[in-house]
């Protein structure tokens, strides 16, 4: 459905997207994952013919998207990382602009905005200005943009940023219901997003290729080395955090131990552990004998920082021959 | 075709759900009726000084009231543009909704027409506001109606090329005083190189008279329809909606 070779966007000096090949099957949700400035939305606005290519090429829904503009364009929904809305329509009249852009037509047109409505679950608020709707809404209202006429492709930027988590999850169900349907390209940089919806992950890195993987398979990668947050106080106040960092180092099946907050007596440290090994055991009896105050002991949240250094790094021993 | 006219509408629409439609209806109404009052007051007191001197001169409400009424139009015309023209794509580039005319199935062309029009469609709707003082005209005298045709048609020349230079502008910013203040200044220095000829014969000042576009409006005021003002005042949309065409083009590769 999706068909990307070689494809490298140049903004005067700086190398946006770097020689990218993939491809995406039809019906398959995809979840594009990178850092910001990663160059997720550059891709996506060449796959929508927003911008064109310095060089390789880009097919969507069979179509190249220099050549054959129109035809990519009528195919793809796209919701850009801002929802395109005109603050001073309300909510009918947008979709009806936009419907109408798209090529749709009176009772077709009628139908699918109520289909969209009742999808983004935005129905109770047609008749309202876009201005005056709260983020959450109008994040739905640029989803049922996208989706308006029924495309075969739906390309979303950021569909989650900036909503609060109850919107979050309502967003990502609202997107698995689209699959099947549509293909569905989306970009992000958290990635319990991705665990949620996609089965399939394009990692990219300025502006690079990562990986393209299974959903599964790189979550395998990841849980190679576990990490926990410890937050400890001395008994009488009177802790050090070096002498505690140190003899945290010293515990077993520890490789790396930082310190990330200090607070009257009290410090919170970041362990990572050496692959295979677990961590809370142990440090829990440490803690302990060295008659410290366990304040927290927890598995620390991935943040892509993390997952990036690994799978770059898990590419390059692969690369060297090394495997883990 | 459609897609110009979808476009259009939307941009009528969001021109009078904002205030600056209102507000330009309202300026329009206030100072051209001021102008209007001013003319005609001056009209009826040299009226009635020739009469009191007994010299009866004949007196013409198109030569003393309309014409001098259409230059004023025209400048006020100049005035007005910049705040018609300043958001027609400086406003979509800052809220992104550029993105979604640039990925929906429409051509470029197609987004530049339908905005033109929609602009000059809010222009053509201040000149109605003038029209409705001039028609009072009607009830107390007999002035012909053909000069003030073809001046109207002269004045919706010149705002089709003024908002086309505008919608240039507001192509190259994100910001619309910015694009406003660009576009006011060009309106300006549009106006004012005719005054060289006033002093100045040579290729240079008349290139500059020329391309005034307030030179080529003077016939439509007097009611002379040229085709060669009707000419200039085309090629110079043409010109304007080009340039528009082209930078809209560049963005995409500039971004």
């Amino acid at each position: 459905m999706i068909k990307v070779e070689g494809l490298s966007k140049r903004y005067g000096r700086t190398l946006a997207v770097d020689n990218i090949s993939f491809e995406v099957q039809k019906g398959q949700i995809v979840g594009f994952l990178g850092p910001n400035g990663a160059g997720k939305t550059t891709t996506m606005r060449i796959l929508t013919c927003f911008l064109p290519p310095t060089s390789g090429s880009a097919q969507v829904a069979g179509y190249d998207v220099v050549d054959q503009p129109l035809e990519v364009k009528k195919r793809v929904g796209y919701l850009p990382e801002n929802p395109p809305l005109y603050p001073e329509q309300d909510v009918e009249d947008y979709l009806t602009f936009v419907g109408k852009l798209k090529g749709l037509r009176s009772a077709e047109l009628q139908a699918r905005i109520d289909d969209a409505c009742e999808r983004c679950a935005i129905a109770d608020v047609r008749g309202v200005i876009v201005g005056k709707l709260s983020k959450g809404y109008r994040q739905r209202v640029g989803l049922a943009q996208a989706i308006i006429h029924n495309p075969e492709v739906l390309v979303l930027d950021e569909p989650t940023s900036g909503l609060d988590p109850k919107q979050i999850i309502e967003t990502r169900t609202l997107i698995k219901n689209l699959a099947g349907e549509h293909t569905i390209i989306l970009s992000t940089h958290i990635l319990p997003a991705v665990e949620q919806v996609c089965e399939q992950v394009i990692v990219i890195n300025k502006g690079k290729l990562v990986t393209i993987d299974s959903l599964q398979n790189l979550m395998q990668r990841l849980q190679g080395a576990e990490m926990v947050v410890l937050e400890i106080a001395g008994s009488d106040g009177t802790l050090d955090a070096a002498e505690a960092q140190r003899r945290l180092e010293l515990v077993s099946g520890v490789s790396r131990v930082a310190l990330r907050e200090a607070a009257q007596g009290s410090f919170t440290f970041e362990i990572l552990g050496q692959p295979g090994r677990s961590l809370s055991t142990e440090l829990g009896r440490v803690v302990l004998a060295a008659g410290w105050q366990l304040r927290q002991l927890r598995p620390a949240a991935r943040n892509l920082e993390e997952v990036f250094l690994e799978l770059t790094k898990a590419e390059k021993e692969t690369g060297s021959g090394g495997d883990k | 075709m459609r897609n110009i006219w979808t476009i259009w509408r939307k941009e009528l629409k969001i021109y009078f759900v904002s205030p600056i439609a209102y507000h330009l209806l309202a300026f329009t109404a206030v100072v051209f009726g001021f102008f209007f009052t001013v003319a005609t007051a001056i009209f009826v007191s040299r009226g009635m000084q020739s009469m009191r001197m007994g010299t009866m001169m004949p007196m013409d409400v198109n030569e003393w009231v309309i014409r001098p009424l259409l230059m004023n139009i025209s400048v006020i015309g100049l005035f007005v543009t910049p705040m018609i023209s300043m958001r027609l794509f400086a406003e979509e580039k800052f809220s992104g909704t550029i993105e979604l005319l640039m990925t929906s199935p429409v051509r470029d062309l197609e987004v530049i027409l339908g905005k033109w029009l929609g602009a000059l469609t809010l222009y053509a709707s201040l000149l109605g506001v003038s029209a409705i003082n001039l028609g009072l005209l009607f009830f107390y005298g007999q002035p012909d109606w053909k000069p003030i045709l073809v001046g109207y048609l002269g004045l919706l020349l010149q705002g089709g090329c003024l908002l086309a230079i505008g919608a240039f502008i507001s192509t190259m910013t994100r910001n619309q005083i910015v694009a406003a203040l660009i576009t006011f200044d060009l309106c300006l220095l549009l106006w004012v190189f005719d005054w060289v000829s006033s002093y100045e014969t040579a290729a240079w000042a008349r290139v500059m008279s020329y391309i005034s576009v307030l030179t080529h409006f003077e016939p439509f005021a007097k009611g002379v329809l040229d085709s060669k003002d009707v000419l200039f005042y085309l090629t110079f949309i043409f010109l304007g909606l080009f340039l528009t065409a082209r930078s809209l083009e560049s963005l995409r590769w500039r971004a």
